[in-house]
């Protein structure tokens, strides 16, 4: 793989920038894989790279319908965070959290991961002492966190309306200054570039229309493109798709995909350091380096793989923006886009071993999967090499829903489901 | 300033009316008509930017919405600041003030111009995943110095002084865009008597026609607009909307238009106006008739301020009076681009050449240029021009068959402006908004829309028809599919002549070779306003980007304000030389809303502030008001949360309305309590259902209190409900669940149990009620009613009517505060009365109004749960310590029985409900404090369960506290410790949550 | 933002007149006691969820108040059928 510096532009500005290598390769695949991964979004391709790089499995192929990290990896907000309120949650998080902060150098590709903090707003009595209870026990988990009063919360962001007069008044807020945002795009090419320098192979638009199970155990998959690959083990980590495939696997998940929207304004002038977000009122907001506010807000309310949801949505969404900020309302909303997330009925992911063996399931993140990638695709990299389901993915098995061990993160979940 | 581009005439501006107007601090002058970008040019300005990434300097390219560059803020006052107005948008009022977006110190001579120089090789497209990573702590460092460089206007500092309005609208037929297509549709619809909107983003209807010296019927084309447009208003059923964009095309052909209704006037509306106005439209159907935009050619330091698109130069020539320059170089692949050198000749400037790409162009248009003299060069094409603030020189050089290779030597031309045109692409975007891809149709050259669920039709330019006969035709012809799917006659309109000269065939050209390789020559610009290079295309795909989104996301080709209406089409043409593929198999990226930006304001409309969330009152509110109550927002409610007296900090307050409702009487206004009234014979088997425990033998006039949970045995809701007749009952629900406790009944009612004979009605709105507490709460009701309220006729958890204070009245005798105590409920319209009427008692019985946070306080004192404090979704009434509420034996599985006994919830070590007595008992315990068992343990800290509740007690005069511990209804009296945020470890003992009166005598008497 | 057909108002309303329920025709075991943890969990929540033509639940929440059903296609989002509750569709997914 050819190390990115500073330096080396420099030396390829001297050549025209001729000679830089493929950033991956564009292989045919092979007949058969130790491990296939359907699905070249973020966390697929970190589950790759984990696996080859950490694990030593580098017999694998990621199988992708479209482009590389062009599902929810190309749509989300970008916010990394890990302040969730139960432990199982909170150590996925972290989990990530901890491979994020060095998730540039590790891949020697800069993905912009920026610690500038994310505020969750409370705006009434019970939000302060929800925000009370997940901060206390993100402390007592390792994990950074204050909570801050209305002052506090104005002296971060200046230009939050904090004032007792608003609809809801900002009454406090829970401050995770490790938080940040990251380069979506860049994760996804970071972790593919290192993947495919590990020999995994990237097969793009190539998508996987069924599976091979004998005798209740999976042995490989059925291309549009290329026929029959054999794998040992299937990893699935098909956001937006994960019931379909689930379906021609024959068993059902207990999902439901809806569309997320998502907005930004034209580029401004810095003028918003953080991440704040309102359960509350209802929405989300920081500033991209390229100057855009990033704006998004809950899900909407009926099921679609449209990647496109409701007006109504968008609307509420800037109500809650020109509420919490009033200064913005001149600014001017650019381009809404929606993305597709499978969620879950306890608003945390599935990482789990399915009712076909050797095939694995990673979905269900809901509206959180962006911040997880790292951690996801560790976990279920580690899972996938030794064939038994990681420490940290244990409490996420889809079989939680049988016997009730529910991890119930829908109010840490930052968007109500 | 003299106006020195500005023709002696022509043009549909006003020459009475000029008006002054300040850029960069300097007063210039145009005419009412101007756009900001037509005045600018007429003065001459050709800096009106800095680019994004390089500092380059830019000039305006455009005279529509696909301009990239001229992107202002404007505003004279900080409250009207307005960033990235597009100037070519942008009607010109009397005294507007404007700035460009980027430069420093100015943006004629803006340093950071020199690093974009100096440093520009070394930033191609995703320089900066390949550095600043090193050394690690560096980042946030570097990034700041990225984010000072990036953005474009600024937001304002101080609040929208402004006002907008949202609209809904319905109608047969939207018809988007009013040139020769849309107006033609537009007629004939408004003939059949649909009712049609015309919408136009710009201030007059027209759209080309405005801007070309074409004839129809003879005459100038403008005249047949007017006479259409003035036969349009005559119609009722037709409204027409000017300087109205219709930005989104959402499902079920909803769409949504922003209309401008002031930003022409000034930057602040005039008293009593809204400045702008968004429209909800559901429209039957749709016609497209959105036109399409020049694709400007792509070639070396095209980016040069004088280089131009073709037909904006034309616009800005035949429309605003304006020759943007002295001498002009037109290139063209076409036919049509012809007009531009011709307009300029005959507006009296030099035209230093056409080049034509073509090796043998013919036609009637070439004929009449070379009449004139022009110097046509066929086979050519300008590589690249020379200057660094306004083009000062071309290169001209012979280019091969396919426009793919210089074949010859290079010539150098002077002039100061270069028009180009690489053809039309169509404004296709709202057709794709809701998921249809586009197609490409090569006579074309450009993507049409493709098919569509919507109720869609597409007239004119948008189908790669750019004649305007066939726009004409288009529209006519769409309007009457509309009027047969509506179901009306086909109406016939007499189509005016045309005079468009017959036109040969363009060139598939999108990007100008230089003799040198890409890489190696001046830069050629694809996406202006992103920087976007056809060389940094290139590399994208030679480093393996090869999907167009990939390009598209690695170069940020289109990602700008302009969403790429000029550089898209080139880029992809350029993407898919570089991969051995057509345009079509390349693709193209998705459009998504909006067409142009909108204002936010617009978006919201009055719904925020004080309108964002309706405020719910209760009957007796203006009271609260009066003693100065200070509230809690529940749900909707504003509820009084306590009623602190002159000087009284919010702790002596709670501690005066606890020790005065124990001791003597206490009063709370409990009307946002949701209240559902259940009537029908299956009402009581319903409610055995719904709640955990048996409703079977609850006789009328009877109280009793239930939980109730999801299928998953959890608790949601709790409430009281009484017995009002056999078949009749009241439920109460929490004050923030009450829609959806009503919704959930309706949802097993309708969807389960429809057999069932039942019916529900939301009641909450319709009582007033107010709760009496403490031991002479009795005392107090006999002051207002002649009704026998002894404890012999009104026994714990009955309820009576009764007249008090002369209006009828419910009387529940249940107690949320272990005190005796009488919840009356009145109707709403009464409610003010009857609590007026108890305060006239007030000085006698020491009558004392307390809110929610001392009804929290009571009731923890007496270890009451309240549902979304002490409950979470997680928890079910055994972890509650509540299993009296739930009846196991009930012959129907009642919601909620099977869950709460799956294997995970019946495990012993399940979080429990407990009462917390602190050692200290001066410390009160933070609610979501986290206990642990050992506080020396390492962190992480196994933790065993938060605080829910914990408060002062006045009356015990020490803290009270609840909360869940791992295994803690088998824990009692052991130690549970709660590290705190300020380092401090807070030890408890686990107790009963019942810390007064344990046995209940209070409410008994 | 989808334009609805109540079929107990008869008319067509905003979507925001209505609120989804998800996934119509979910029947509750008669007899739960007798239900394994694993079909008590399946019948709480696990969902077809498909990608296409889709049976949905809905009410006119703030209209009507009645539960209905709307077979949608979840991928164009046009609305096929909408049929009251207790009916069977009539379009289908092949």
């Amino acid at each position: 793989m050819q190390h990115y510096s500073g330096f080396g532009l420099l030396k390829h500005s001297l050549s025209h920038h001729e000679n830089w290598q493929r950033i991956w390769r564009n292989p045919t695949p092979k007949k058969k894989y130790d491990v296939i991964i359907v699905g070249g979004g973020g966390h697929g391709l970190a589950t790759a790279y984990y696996l080859a790089k950490q694990f030593g499995v580098t017999n694998v192929a990621v199988i992708e319908k479209g482009y590389l990290g062009g599902g929810n990896t190309a749509r989300n907000t970008t916010i990394v965070r890990s302040n969730y309120l139960w432990d199982e949650a909170a150590h996925l998080y972290e989990h990530s959290m901890k491979l994020w902060e060095g998730l540039s150098q590790d891949l020697n590709y800069n993905v912009m991961f920026s610690q500038r903090g994310c505020l969750n707003l409370g705006h009434t009595l019970q939000d302060m002492r929800d925000i009370e209870r997940r901060v206390n026990a993100n402390r007592l988990n390792g994990i950074d966190g204050e909570v801050l009063d209305a002052q506090q919360v104005k002296e971060i962001v200046p230009i939050l309306d904090c004032s007792s007069d608003r609809r809801y008044p900002v009454m406090g807020a829970s401050w995770q200054p490790r938080a940040g945002v990251a380069r979506h795009d860049a994760v996804a090419w970071g972790f593919a570039r290192g993947a495919d320098a590990h020999g995994v192979d990237l097969i793009q638009q190539t998508e996987v229309v069924d599976f091979i199970i004998e005798d209740g155990t999976v042995v490989g998959v059925k291309t549009d493109r290329y026929g029959e690959i054999k794998a040992d083990r299937v990893g699935c980590v098909v956001a937006g798709n994960s019931s379909v495939l689930a379906a021609k696997a024959g068993f059902e998940l207990p999902l439901e995909s809806h569309p997320l929207q998502a907005l930004v304004s034209e580029p401004i002038k810095p003028i918003l350091d953080t991440v704040v977000m309102s359960n509350h009122v209802h929405g989300y907001a920081s500033q991209s380096d390229k100057g855009d506010l990033v704006i998004g807000a809950g899900i909407d309310g009926y099921t679609g793989y449209g990647q496109r949801g409701s007006y109504g949505t968008i609307e509420h969404t800037l109500q809650a923006i020109v509420e919490m900020f009033p200064i913005f309302s001149r600014v001017r909303m650019n381009r809404q886009w929606g993305g597709i997330v499978d969620t879950c009925p306890d608003a945390c992911p599935i990482v789990s071993e399915t009712p076909v063996k050797n095939l694995f399931f990673n979905c269900g993140w809901g509206t959180g999967g962006f911040k997880a990638t790292p951690g996801s695709g560790n976990v279920f990299a580690a899972s996938l090499a030794k064939g038994e389901m990681h420490e940290l993915a244990k409490p996420f098995s889809m079989f939680r829903y049988h016997n009730g061990a529910l991890v119930d993160e829908h109010g840490a979940a930052g968007v109500a489901h | 300033m003299t106006q020195k581009n500005r023709l002696m005439s022509g043009g549909r501006i006003n020459r009475s009316k000029p008006l002054s107007f300040t850029y960069n601090d300097k007063q210039y002058s145009g005419y009412e008509g101007d756009t900001l970008a037509s005045a600018l040019l007429a003065n001459g300005v050709d800096i009106i930017g800095r680019s994004f990434k390089y500092s380059r300097p830019r000039g305006i390219v455009a005279a529509g919405a696909e301009e990239p560059n001229a992107v202002m803020q404007i505003g004279a006052t900080e409250a009207t600041q307005t960033p990235n107005v597009r100037a070519t948008q942008q009607e010109l009022y009397p005294g507007l003030v404007c700035g460009a977006t980027n430069g420093w110190p100015n943006v004629d001579n803006d340093l950071m111009g020199l690093v974009g120089k100096i440093g520009g090789k070394a930033m191609p497209p995703g320089f900066y995943y390949k550095t600043f990573m090193y050394p690690k702590s560096m980042w946030e460092t570097y990034e700041s110095y990225i984010r000072k460089a990036a953005g474009l206007g600024r937001s304002p500092n101080e609040y929208d002084v402004d006002i907008y309005d949202k609209m809904n609208q319905h109608c047969d037929v939207l018809v988007v865009g009013a040139g020769p297509a849309g107006l033609s549709a537009a007629l004939v619809a408004a003939k059949a008597g649909a009712r049609v909107i015309l919408a136009d983003e710009q201030n007059e209807f027209g759209g080309s026609l405005l801007s070309s010296r074409e004839t129809l019927d003879g005459k100038p084309a403008t005249e047949w607009v007017n006479s259409v447009v003035e036969e349009l208003s005559t119609f009722e059923n037709v409204a027409l909307m000017p300087r109205s964009t219709v930005n989104g095309y959402h499902d079920h052909n909803f769409l949504t238009i922003h209309e401008r209704c002031t930003d022409h006037i000034a930057d602040r509306a005039p008293n009593g106006q809204v400045r702008q106005r968004y429209h909800r439209v559901r429209a039957k159907w749709v016609v497209l008739a959105t036109g399409a935009h020049e694709r400007p050619l792509v070639y070396g330091n095209n980016d040069v301020p004088g280089c131009m698109q073709a037909s904006a130069v034309s616009t800005y020539i035949n429309r605003y009076g304006v020759v943007p320059g002295n001498e002009l170089v037109l290139m063209t692949t076409n036919d049509n681009a012809y007009h531009t050198a011709l307009d300029w000749h005959d507006a009296g400037r030099k035209v230093m050449a056409i080049v034509d790409t073509r090796k043998n162009p013919s036609g009637a248009l070439i004929e009449e240029a070379r009449n004139r003299g022009i110097n046509v060069m066929v086979g050519s094409g300008v590589i690249e021009v020379q200057g660094s603030k306004r083009v000062t020189s071309v290169s001209v050089a012979p280019l091969n068959e396919d426009g793919s290779r210089v074949t010859g030597s290079v010539i150098k031309i002077g002039a100061d402006t270069v028009a180009s045109s690489g053809g039309w692409s169509p404004v296709v975007h709202l057709s794709c908004h809701t998921g249809s891809r586009p197609v490409w149709k090569d006579e074309a050259l450009g993507f049409v829309p493709g098919s569509t669920v919507q109720n869609q039709f597409t007239a004119g330019a948008i189908n790669g028809e750019y004649s305007t006969e066939g726009a004409l035709g288009q529209g006519v012809e769409s309007a009457n599919d509309v009027l047969k799917a509506l179901g009306l006659d086909a109406v016939s309109i007499a189509l005016p002549d045309t005079d468009e000269p017959a036109q040969s065939e363009s060139m598939a050209l999108y990007h100008v070779p230089h003799t040198k390789p890409t890489s190696q020559a001046p830069k050629q610009f694809v996406d202006y306003q992103n920087d976007v290079t056809a060389a940094g295309i290139e590399l994208a795909c030679r480093e393996g980007f090869e999907s167009i989104e990939h390009v598209k996301r690695y170069t940020a080709m289109g990602f700008g304000t302009d969403q790429g209406k000029l550089g898209n089409i080139n880029g992809m043409a350029i993407a898919a030389k570089m991969l051995n593929q057509s345009i079509p198999e390349t693709g193209t990226t998705i459009f998504r809303p909006n067409y142009t930006p909108v204002t936010f304001g617009a978006i919201v409309g009055r719904d925020c502030g004080e309108l964002f969330d309706p405020m719910r009152y209760t009957a007796m509110h203006a009271w609260h008001e009066e003693r100065g109550a200070e509230y809690e927002d529940v749900g909707q409610w504003k509820r009084p949360w306590y009623f602190p007296l002159k000087g009284e900090s919010m702790q002596d307050a709670l501690n005066r309305e606890c020790l005065a409702t124990r001791e003597s009487v206490g009063i709370l206004d409990a009307s946002t309590l949701g209240k559902i009234d259940i009537q029908g014979k299956d009402a009581r088997e319903f409610l055995g259902r719904v709640y955990t425990n048996a409703w079977a033998k609850l006789a009328v006039g009877k109280c009793r209190y239930g939980l109730m949970c999801g299928e998953d045995g959890m608790v949601f809701d709790d409430g009281v409900t009484s017995c009002l007749g056999e078949n009749h009952f009241l439920m109460t629900t929490t004050s923030g669940g009450a829609a959806h406790v009503l919704e959930w009944l309706e949802l097993y009612h309708q969807t389960e149990w429809p057999e069932m004979e039942v019916y529900f009605t939301s009641v909450t709105d319709h009582w007033a009620t107010m709760t009496i507490a403490g031991p002479n709460s009795r005392k107090l009701l006999e002051e207002l009613t002649d009704y026998d309220v002894s404890s012999e006729n009104f026994g714990y958890m009955d309820w009576k009517k009764m007249t008090i204070a002369g209006v009828p009245a419910r009387v529940f005798r249940i107690s949320f505060t272990g005190e005796l105590s009488y919840e009356i409920n009145v109707q709403a319209n009464y409610g003010l009365h009857v609590w007026k009427a108890l305060f006239e008692h007030e000085d006698k019985y020491n009558l004392t109004p307390y809110g929610t946070e001392t009804m929290h306080i009571l009731r923890a004192e007496k270890g009451f749960i309240i549902a979304g404090q002490d409950t979470d979704g997680s928890v079910h009434p055994f972890d509650l310590g509540m299993p009296w509420a739930v009846s196991m034996k009930k012959p129907f599985s009642f919601i909620g029985k099977r869950g709460m006994q799956r294997e995970d919830c019946v495990r012993p070590d399940r979080k429990q409900l407990v009462g917390l007595k602190t050692t200290d008992p001066n410390i009160v315990l933070p609610e979501g404090a986290q206990g642990v068992f050992d506080p020396n343990a390492p962190i992480p800290m196994p933790m065993v369960g938060h605080v829910t509740s914990s408060y002062w007690s006045a009356n015990l005069n020490r803290s009270v506290a609840m909360g869940f511990v791992k295994g803690g209804s088998e824990r009692m009296g052991e130690k549970v410790y709660y590290p705190l945020v300020d380092g401090r470890t807070v030890e408890a003992e686990i107790c009963s949550p019942v810390f007064l009166d344990p046995k209940g005598e209070r409410q008994h008497v | 933002m989808l334009h609805i057909y109540c079929p107990h108002c008869c008319e067509y309303r905003e979507e925001e007149e209505f609120h989804a329920k998800g996934q119509a025709h979910i029947v509750r075991p008669l007899d739960p006691d007798a239900c394994t943890d694993q079909e008590w969990g399946e019948f709480m929540y696990f969902r077809k969820n498909p990608r296409g033509i889709h049976h949905e639940l809905w009410v006119h929440a703030a209209g009507c108040r009645k539960f209905f059903n709307v077979t949608r296609n979840t991928q164009t989002y046009e609305i096929k059928e909408v049929y009251k509750v207790g009916e069977k569709p009539t379009i289908v997914a092949e």
